[in-house]
């Protein structure tokens, strides 16, 4: 996959470059710069509306379009896959507003956007993650009130989510949370890493990549500097895990990527193939072969590219 | 039966919008409404897309309703959407509404007021019969209203003035040396809420749900039961000071919808008992929105002054977060979103649960393997 080339940015100059005007910029700049300064720690920032819905993006949309610039080589992606009907609708819109190269290949993008998932390439240094975040508060589930967490967060006073840890073991002997689990940042705040799996955790620790988080509808921005300690909440005897398969890859026979399970009839059937579909089609194109290799949802990914 | 794997192509979301706008148009047959149509003969849509989408221009508010084929929530989004992009030059002056030119004046709390009971064009007292003549050959030749053969009262005293000898009233006293006020477009939400920042949340939120909250603490949840001190609806003038002029100059009226709601306060050890009072002002004829906006406004006051926020309408943080439809309205719909890879965590759980249950049934010897759904149902 190669990058495509930039697109006229003519027919959209009733608006400003990337969309926003340059104050608004300006003011998620300073949002980011201070996110980056004290990391986890949630930035409240002006955010405006965006021509998408709130919920889809809107928090990730600002923060690209705050950094973003005409040599940037923007990728979007949603669940991993760069085909879901949200990526492309970004995508396409940072290539309109924006003028900028697009691209589904990890390695080659500046910046990439995402939903859910963090890239299964390591990412590295000069690159830049932005996550789109529906909800940037750890102790939302437990604490309904806004003036409350930013109280606990200020006193570093996190043992209410230990306790919910510790109760999840109690009740089902082991800690159920898939996605979006918590993880404490430089050894101070709290942080939710979006609803990524879990097994995405591991790659916000020590990164060498710029992590971003924006949050639209709650309007705050915060970031993991690279080389940043991010360690997932758990316990001596019970310590951080992420998922596993027993199955590999329909496709490429990956064995340690994160999987998708397709149903394929009403009589249980169904395949595993990669989330990461860019990742998942390097690995075909290198010459690897699932137990499925060849079905129609690798054709039509191909079609797609 | 095989399933189709939903990824969608460019190529699909393409075609999708292309449909969209099939279905906008309608029957070809049949001719296309007009923005000018709707600015003129759906006045309360534009009045409430102006309203919540924080934006008085009645064209673009047309535009709006048209381009969202009347689905007024989308058409508030799209204007906030505009909205947002369009370049400040400065705040106007306050509006001073005791000038208002009154189309419409009422009020509850006395048989009759200084200025007169102005009912102006309202659907109060009409019955909700369907006139059928309107489908039919279209409506003859309305006949006009009949005009006053006195002038009204100019300006028209206000509720506030109504009271004014005997302090009964509490009045709101602007602080002389107040900052800008709160602007939620560029802030964001703050708490403790300044009463401007929260009379902004409420005066862009969803008329729906603000009724939603009013109604409820009139039933018993927040205990409000407020009166209507004055509802008023008409043109105001908008002021302006041009930073190279230095003095306000007219730039435009405006329909507003203004609403005084009252309520009985007690006092206390140091404080004359005296009627608080809750505001509404909304863009264009909303009186529900103005009503509805002015009894939260004091149910949230009632919190303020030391009451239990026992009930959702006097709890400041849950009013105001919830009472933005562009945003309620995202963060629901983004449910149609994908959520697989989330959904694929959460299954894995689920299976290893469930592994480990049917593994401890059969340590007991209590039970068998789950039946799959499939046996069951055929």
């Amino acid at each position: 996959m190669t990058v495509t080339a930039q697109q006229s940015n003519q027919p959209t100059q009733q608006y400003n470059y990337a969309y926003l005007d340059e104050q608004t910029k300006r003011m998620i700049r300073r949002a980011i710069l201070k996110a980056l300064a004290i990391p986890g720690y949630q930035v409240p920032f002006g955010s405006r509306e965006m021509p998408v819905p709130y919920g889809w993006g809107t928090g990730g949309i600002q923060v690209t379009a705050a950094i973003i610039g005409p040599d940037d080589v923007f990728k979007c992606i949603d669940q991993g896959a760069d085909d879901t009907t949200n990526a492309v609708s970004i995508r396409q819109f940072f290539a309109k507003v924006a003028d900028v190269a697009t691209t589904e290949a990890t390695s080659e993008a500046t910046i990439v956007q995402s939903r859910h998932r963090i890239p299964e390439k390591t990412l590295k240094q000069g690159q830049i993650l932005v996550l789109q975040v529906p909800q940037p508060e750890p102790l939302r589930g437990l604490e309904a009130r806004e003036t409350e967490t930013r109280a606990m967060h200020a006193y570093e006073e996190y043992g209410v989510k230990y306790v919910s840890l510790y109760q999840s073991i109690a009740a089902h002997g082991r800690i159920t949370t898939g996605a979006g689990y918590p993880a404490m940042v430089n050894q101070r705040y709290l942080m939710t890493p979006s609803p990524i799996p879990k097994f995405d955790n591991p790659k916000i620790n020590q990164s060498d990549a710029i992590m971003l988080f924006g949050a639209g509808r709650e309007k705050r921005i915060y970031a993991v500097p690279p080389h940043t300690d991010v360690r997932s909440l758990d316990f001596e005897d019970y310590p951080f895990e992420i998922q596993s398969w027993e199955e590999i890859c329909a496709l490429c026979g990956s064995e340690d990527s994160y999987l998708d399970e397709v149903v394929l009839d009403d009589e249980g059937n169904r395949m595993f193939v990669c989330s990461d579909t860019h990742h998942c089609s390097v690995r075909r194109d290198a010459g690897h072969a699932g137990p499925l290799a060849g079905h129609a949802l690798a054709t039509a990914q191909e079609a797609a590219e | 039966m095989a399933y189709v794997a939903v990824k969608g192509g460019e190529t699909a979301i393409a075609n999708a919008h292309r449909w969209l706008a099939e279905e906008r148009r309608g029957d070809p047959a049949v001719p296309e409404i007009d923005v000018t149509q709707i600015r003129e003969q759906l006045s309360l849509a534009i009045d409430r897309v102006m309203c919540e989408g924080s934006c008085y221009d009645r064209d673009l508010a047309a535009l709006a309703i048209k381009q969202a084929r009347g689905d007024i929530q989308e058409a508030v989004f799209m204007i906030r959407a505009y909205r947002t992009t369009l370049p400040r030059f400065g705040a106007s002056e306050p509006l001073d509404t005791i000038q208002m030119r009154a189309a419409r004046r009422i009020s509850a709390a006395f048989k009759d007021i200084p200025g007169g009971q102005v009912l102006g064009p309202t659907f109060d007292y009409t019955h909700r019969l369907l006139d059928f003549t309107l489908a039919a050959n279209g409506e003859a030749d309305i006949p006009p209203a009949l005009k006053s053969e006195e002038p009204q009262e100019y300006p028209m005293p206000n509720i506030a003035s109504v009271f004014a000898h005997e302090d009964l009233l509490e009045v709101d006293v602007p602080t002389p040396d107040a900052p800008e006020p709160y602007d939620l477009t560029r802030q964001p939400m703050r708490f403790p809420a300044g009463r401007d920042q929260r009379l902004q949340a409420l005066a862009r939120g969803d008329e729906g749900f603000l009724l939603g909250l009013a109604y409820s603490g009139m039933r018993g949840w927040g205990n409000t039961h407020p009166l209507c001190g004055e509802i008023r609806y008409g043109e105001v003038d908008v002021e302006f000071v041009p930073e190279e002029l230095g003095f306000p100059i007219e730039i435009g009226e405006i329909l507003l919808t203004e609403c005084v709601m009252i309520t009985g306060g007690k006092g206390g050890a140091n404080k004359a008992p005296q009627y608080g009072r809750g505001y509404g002002l909304v863009f264009g004829h909303c009186e529900r929105k103005s009503m509805s906006m002015s009894m939260v406004d004091i149910a949230l006051k009632a919190a303020d002054a030391g009451e239990a926020a026992n009930a959702p309408v006097k709890d400041e943080e849950f009013v105001l977060y919830h009472s933005d439809n562009v945003e309620a309205s995202g963060f629901v719909q983004h449910l149609k979103l994908p959520h697989y890879v989330d959904f694929q965590a959460g299954l894995l759980t689920i299976r290893q649960l469930r592994a480990e249950f049917f593994e401890r049934q059969r340590a007991n010897g209590e039970a068998t393997e789950p039946a799959a759904i499939g046996e069951l149902v055929s």
